[in-house]
């Protein structure tokens, strides 16, 4: 196990390191947008003098590369400053957006994993059969198509035509129940399902067809386990690393990739606070959105590691 | 007609009048066509068919479009639509445009002015106070507006004041703004939604952060660019606010919003998608307000730049575009014919010139005597300066062909549009808001000077009236100055103003109305939620 933990440990050093890059060409990016966020506040009302006035009021007389010091000085200690147009902390201004945000994940990820794992060992239990080519349409329909598209089909046949759920999933936290919160978000999570079931299930049914030509599991065939036993007790424990990727990088889009959910549905997530905060050049803001979303993937990356390495004693022990 | 198939039918009308969807005008003519007699049907009017009195209570939700996250509280950097629906419910301004489209008193009762119109005094609502309880004066009055003036001033505001030079207090409930020339549109540059009122701090500044405010609603809980929940504000000194409570909810998506309005989740909404109109307006259960205003699509031509320094070719391409045929296929019926000058006939002063019309043979007339018989020009436009505004000006090519005239459509970038074109290419098309009074519109965009002199237009006459009326107290003599600048705009400018796009949004069924909306904001001048009411 130590070996785990040393990996763990030298993984997340190099985290660090990436996100140190990363913060480096966010705020370069954001740099080279068009305009600054003086004229993006003020729009078409903007003339020379208050221009002038409300860049010094912000700050950003001084050069680039001193204010990302000055904010990096903060970062490191904890504080990611304050959002340049509302003034608010940026921990109190995507604290309830992320957390939001992580709701809807896990509340599509709760659904969506265990049936696409589970869809993927009955279509390769079932290979080539009717049922295997009708899931793999559907799937594959459901992730062609883009998730407003999705969204939309589903309010028009689960909200509008037939009333069973609402159409806007703006949630406030505060005054609802779980049941109605759940509820309220369903569509949402499902359309968020529905994108996400086909990758993870096709994967789990290739990965353990690839193995049913090994000559071990010939020889538990040959010895009459039944079909099904074959493919949970034998194939599947060596079809994890590939699965676990899978389901690693589907996580990470699940929270990083969902802006156009979160529109169609009106849900107050992180992506949507991250498209205005861009829109308006607001950087602390677009910075700390940012480093979440690459230490998302950094952290889901790492579990995908170690949940492969654990479920394969050859590579705890590389020769 | 049967007496009782025609009672049938007067009461089948008051029902639409009652939802507002039946004028008076109109219910007068169909019920003379009935065979009612005029003074009847006038009695029926007011007996049977005049508006319901608004009732009181209920919660208002309203779905409205373009929120940001990143809007703020500072009224001097208010911006996006959203924010601008939320101002007129909780705070308020000096004065309002009514919904007839008349200069109103909001948080001043009355103003009056100097012969010369550079100093106007401002009466106070006695009875106006925050929602914090703090009772509105004179300080804050003259905080609020100074929040947009002087130097350090980050206000959006800040030009609209710049000749402004000084706000006195003469008591607790009258303040005198002084100006360094005369203007008489002053109380009516007070409806700017920048110019909100907010309570000041000691040492002269507005304490904008708390969110308080003297509007009909106070602020019960807000998260910008997800909504706001809002409840009457008791003390409020205006007429309205039946609603109890107000719910505002940003909808940025169109098909969100209209779903929204369609499964009941909300009463109302801004902005409409043009395309669906017809689906929607088909719902029984949904009323669609479809108001013209001052909003302007303008495609200004540089007339210091060959071939538009010639006037018969600026002449000849306002006769070559089909305003008609572009209102009923580009915008679905949803905007009125522009005339070739910058006032709408929802503004003050609007003169009623003869409607410029399609008349390829006139303009053909107009470019031989140019000597520019198959003249090519180039047209700049992109689709985010109006939905469809690519395909407009294609129709506009297919017009202007009938008159000999060949134009090359350019498509622009939509980001960067109105830097890196508008202003810099000889002919472009822009869409402009509306602008309360003809003198601000026309000081902003059509002034020799002005920085957004759009056609590059010098006119000595035009100008010369521009400033004249400016000070003008005289209303007769001020409208007989804006006919002969309009007159001298249609003829001899460089702006080709196709048409003046409506304010089209919806409501549900129960949700009802004073007879007229105001053209200065969608929702009735962005002041639904105090003016509207729940009909059942």
């Amino acid at each position: 196990m130590s070996d785990v933990l040393s990996i763990v440990l030298k993984r997340l050093g190099l985290g660090l390191i990436t996100l140190l890059v990363i913060s480096i060409l966010i705020f370069f990016a954001v740099e080279l947008l068009p305009g600054d966020i003086a004229q993006a506040v003020l729009g078409q009302g903007a003339t020379e003098e208050n221009l002038k006035a409300l860049r010094e009021q912000l700050g950003l007389n001084q050069p680039a590369i001193f204010r990302y010091l000055e904010w990096l000085g903060g970062a490191v200690q904890g504080d990611f400053g304050v959002s340049l147009i509302s003034g608010r902390s940026v921990a109190e201004t995507i604290g309830p957006r992320f957390a939001a945000t992580l709701f809807l994940a896990s509340y599509a990820a709760v659904i969506a994993v265990p049936i696409a794992i589970l869809l993927g060992i009955i279509v390769a239990l079932l290979r080539d059969s009717i049922f295997d080519r009708v899931a793999n349409v559907l799937t594959l329909t459901s992730i062609s198509s883009p998730e407003f598209f999705l969204g939309y089909v589903l309010i028009l046949y689960l909200a509008v035509k037939n009333p069973w759920f609402p159409a806007l999933a703006n949630v406030n936290f505060q005054d609802i129940g779980t049941v109605e919160l759940y509820y309220r978000t369903f569509l949402p999570a499902l359309t968020m399902v529905l994108v996400v079931v086909a990758h993870m299930m096709r994967m789990t049914r290739a990965s353990i067809i690839n193995l049913l030509a090994s000559p071990y599991i010939e020889m538990a065939r040959l010895k009459g386990t039944p079909a099904w036993k074959v493919i949970v007790k034998h194939a599947l424990p060596n079809a994890w690393a590939p699965i676990i990727n899978v389901v690693a990088l589907n996580l990470a889009y699940l929270i990083t990739g969902v802006v156009l959910v979160e529109v169609v549905f009106v849900y107050p997530g992180i992506g949507q606070l991250l498209v205005d905060s861009v829109t308006k050049r607001d950087f602390p803001v677009v910075q700390a959105c940012c480093l979440i979303f690459a230490a998302t993937f950094i952290l889901l990356n790492l579990a995908a590691d170690v949940g492969a390495i654990l479920t394969n004693p050859r590579l705890r022990h590389p020769k | 007609m049967s007496d009782k198939y025609r009672d049938d039918l007067i009461d089948r009308m008051a029902v639409e009048a009652k939802r507002g969807r039946l004028s008076r005008r109109d219910f007068m003519h169909y019920a003379m066509a009935a065979g009612v007699t005029a003074s009847a049907a006038g009695g029926l009017w007011t007996s049977k068919a005049a508006l319901a009195a608004p009732k009181r209570g209920g919660t208002f939700r309203l779905g409205t479009h373009d929120g940001n996250t990143s809007d703020t509280h500072d009224p001097g950097t208010y911006l996006s639509f959203s924010i601008i629906q939320l101002a007129h419910t909780y705070r308020s301004y000096l004065t309002q445009i009514t919904p007839t489209n008349e200069l109103g008193p909001d948080a001043a009762a009355s103003w009056s002015a100097t012969d010369d119109a550079t100093e106007w005094t401002f009466k106070l609502q006695k009875g106006a106070s925050f929602h914090s309880g703090k009772p509105f004066t004179a300080d804050d009055a003259i905080a609020s507006l100074n929040h947009h003036r002087g130097e350090k001033s980050t206000s959006a505001a800040k030009a609209l004041l710049k000749d402004v030079t000084d706000i006195v207090k003469d008591d607790e409930h009258t303040i005198t703004v002084k100006l360094a020339t005369g203007n008489a549109d002053l109380p009516w540059l007070m409806t700017d939604y920048h110019l909100a009122m907010c309570p000041a701090n000691s040492d002269g500044t507005i304490d904008w952060q708390s969110g308080d405010g003297t509007g009909p609603y106070k602020i019960v809980h807000n998260e910008f660019g997800v909504g706001t929940k809002l409840e009457r504000h008791d003390g409020w000194h205006g007429e309205g606010a039946y609603f109890d409570a107000v719910e505002m909810t940003v909808l940025n998506d169109p098909n969100a919003r209209q779903t929204a309005l369609v499964t009941g989740e909300v009463d109302g909404i801004t902005q409409l998608e043009l395309k669906t109109l017809s689906l929607l307006q088909r719902n029984p259960n949904i009323l669609v307000d479809n108001v013209p205003s001052g909003a302007a699509i303008t495609m200004p031509m540089f007339c210091d730049v060959a071939p538009f320094d010639n006037v018969d070719v600026r002449m000849a391409l306002k006769l070559a575009i089909d305003r008609e045929d572009i209102i009923k296929k580009i915008t679905f019926d949803t905007a009125i014919p522009g005339n070739d000058f910058h006032i709408s006939p929802n503004m003050p002063y609007w003169p009623d010139l003869p409607q410029r019309t399609y008349d390829p043979d006139k303009a053909k007339f107009h470019l031989k005597k140019a000597g520019q018989e198959n003249l090519t020009v180039d047209l700049s436009t992109a689709d985010s300066v109006y939905s469809g505004a690519v395909d407009m000006c294609v129709l506009y090519a297919e017009h202007a062909k009938a008159a000999g005239i060949n134009i090359n459509v350019n498509r622009e970038p939509n980001d960067g549009y109105y830097s890196e074109v508008w202003l810099k290419k000889p002919f472009c098309m822009v869409q402009w808001g509306a602008r309360p009074t003809p003198d601000v519109m026309l000081s902003l965009a059509y002034k020799d000077d002005a920085a957004w002199n759009e056609s590059h237009w010098q006119n000595e006459r035009f100008n010369e009236l521009l400033l004249q009326a400016k000070a003008e107290l005289d209303q007769e003599k001020r409208a007989e100055m804006y006919r002969e600048m309009a007159q001298l705009a249609r003829d001899d400018g460089g702006t080709i103003i196709p048409m003046f796009t409506n304010f089209v949004y919806a409501r549900a069924k129960n949700v009802a109305h004073g007879e007229n909306l105001a053209a200065s904001w969608q929702m009735d001048g962005a002041r639904a939620c105090s003016r509207w009411w729940f009909d059942s």
